[in-house]
């Protein structure tokens, strides 16, 4: 294991403090003792071949895992300084930790019901603070002047890359202050994949984002920190220049000059 | 190049062979509706129309009934193998018994009816008693119906829902069951068709008479149309009666008015059906409105 960045991080920066946590499925580990920290306005991406844990981390930090039978947890994951396994409420979490797939996934409703969904369950049901709530997220994720004219249309005749922004739009309704996004542009074109990434560094700025990624240009055109997974351990994590440019363990130089993967 | 052209009329000649059977399916129903419904036809009369009046009411409240028991009891039947069972033996045990439901003769059923929903309860013959009946053969289909559709969604759907801090109850009612809306629809066709064409199981429970009086709506008089605890003689129970115990001279001819009829609702509720599952779709996928 390698040392942190660039020094310890300060409590108020500190989104997520992950300490020693170990995930089974059954008798599999996929996850080995991870300790890593998330600071807040940075992309962090998680990067590492198939099967390496990367994705099981990142559904852990807002409990999506909680369903998946058979998963069991050791250690500690601290959001914002509380325990998410013990101090926080699994659908509270999920208010301020939102998620993006890596399959656009817009539900069978209208585009407004989509970006809707989020504060309706929530309990919001005043109609012009939901009208603003949607428009202010779909101008977040830079597609309200493709959309504002059939908001009352089905998402699913979108394409690909609109859906993919809509289903972050509809994140970004539900007010979170973290977003995690598992593999968003691995569906998508080039064009659709620029769109996201431009606009996850426009979001930076008022979110904290982690992001999985096969993709290393993308994890160095945009993340601040890379970690480096491989087989359930976090091999080495840093800033993302260092970690590309001068990678000091000898598995993620091999990994990200393209030896195996 | 022989095995090349015995390859090619093989593949016509099985071509021409799936072709064959589906036509044939296809013109078995349009000939089995043109020959009934035509002798329906020839015989009908006004007095004969105006006689089965009641009956065809007493079908299509029945029919109602059966539908709401059934989708009330079996929906939530289905959420539970498909959302919320463990892989398990209690979920085989409960699958086998939904399963062994669907396989039970009518005819049992609606003896069974007639044991618990007339005789325990000291009822006179009573629609109730049969929209229960015909719920309890239709159960199995809208439990499996409901199970199937919610399986068959993308996962995304679940995982979306869930991820936005919705619960297991708003991500099933806002977001599942919608998206699964036309094909429980088809399944209540389905189980509406079941219904339609039901004797045996209303025999003993329904009751083969039938006495409304159009001009009363006191709820609790057994001649209330709205009435469902009154004795209710649907279509189809009807041609089974004057086909075998009616008297009349023209009771043939009135099993196939009545036949003819009941042909009709049947067709014309499954264009509908069919037509409003349709629109749900077609709004879901954003192309009904071009």
């Amino acid at each position: 294991m390698s040392e942190q960045g660039n020094g310890p991080v300060s409590p108020e920066t500190l989104v997520f403090d992950v300490q020693h946590l170990d995930l089974f499925y059954g008798k599999h580990q996929a996850l080995k003792d991870i300790n890593m920290q998330v600071k807040r306005n940075e992309i962090t991406a998680l990067i590492g071949p198939s099967g390496c844990g990367k994705s099981t981390l990142l559904k852990t930090l807002n409990r999506m895992n909680d369903w998946v039978s058979g998963c069991r947890v050791e250690g500690k994951i601290l959001f914002e300084g509380k325990d998410i396994f013990k101090e926080v409420d699994p659908l509270a979490l999920r208010y301020r930790v939102g998620m993006v797939f890596q399959q656009p996934s817009p539900f069978p409703k209208s585009i407004f019901d989509n970006v809707a969904y989020g504060p309706r369950v929530q309990g919001i049901t005043n109609k012009a603070q939901l009208a603003e709530v949607v428009e202010k997220s779909l101008r977040q994720a830079a597609i309200w002047d493709e959309l504002k004219d059939r908001l009352d249309k089905s998402a699913l005749g979108l394409s690909g890359g609109q859906q993919q922004r809509l289903c972050i739009a509809r994140t970004l309704a539900a007010q979170p202050s973290v977003i995690l996004m598992d593999e968003p542009t691995s569906a998508l074109d080039p064009i659709s994949t620029q769109k996201i990434e431009d606009l996850a560094l426009e979001l930076k700025k008022d979110y904290t984002i982690v992001i999985v990624t096969h993709n290393m240009q993308q994890a160095s055109r945009i993340s601040d920190k890379t970690a480096f997974f491989y087989l359930g351990e976090l091999v080495e994590m840093n800033d993302t220049e260092t970690l590309f440019t001068n990678p000091s363990e000898p598995r993620t130089e091999s990994y990200i000059t393209g030896r195996f993967g | 190049m022989g095995d090349l052209a015995q390859k090619k009329a093989m593949d016509r000649f099985m071509s021409l062979l799936f072709t064959a059977g589906a036509a044939g399916s296809a013109i078995l129903l349009f000939a089995f509706i043109l020959d009934v419904v035509g002798q329906g036809l020839g015989a009908l009369t006004s007095d004969i129309l105006l006689s089965l009046r009641d009956m065809f009411f007493n079908t299509l409240y029945l029919v109602f009934l059966a539908l709401v028991i059934s989708a009330l009891w079996g929906i939530p039947a289905g959420i539970y193998l498909a959302e919320y069972a463990q892989d398990g033996k209690l979920t085989n045990w409960v699958r086998m018994a939904v399963e062994t439901l669907s396989s039970l003769p009518s005819i049992v059923v609606g003896l069974f009816g007639y044991l618990v929903f007339i005789v325990m309860t000291r009822s006179q013959w009573n629609l109730m008693a049969g929209a229960l009946s015909v719920s309890i053969l239709t159960l199995p289909l809208m439990v499996s119906v409901t199970e199937n559709a919610l399986k068959d969604l993308p996962p995304e759907y679940t995982l979306g829902s869930l991820g936005l801090g919705a619960s297991k109850w708003q991500t099933i009612w806002n977001v599942l069951l919608p998206a699964c809306l036309p094909r429980i629809m088809t399944g209540l066709i389905l189980a509406a068709g079941r219904g339609f064409g039901e004797a045996a199981a209303l025999m003993f429970t329904a009751g083969m008479s039938t006495d409304i009086d159009w001009g009363n709506w006191d709820l609790s008089s057994t001649t209330c149309p709205l009435n469902p605890f009154r004795p209710g003689e649907t279509l189809a129970l009807h041609v089974w009666v004057m086909r075998t115990e009616a008297l009349s001279p023209d009771a043939a001819k009135i099993a196939g008015v009545t036949s003819a009829i009941l042909m009709l609702v049947v067709v014309l509720f499954n264009v509908l059906a069919r037509y409003i599952s349709w629109r749900l779709e077609k709004k879901m996928e954003g192309t009904a409105d071009e």
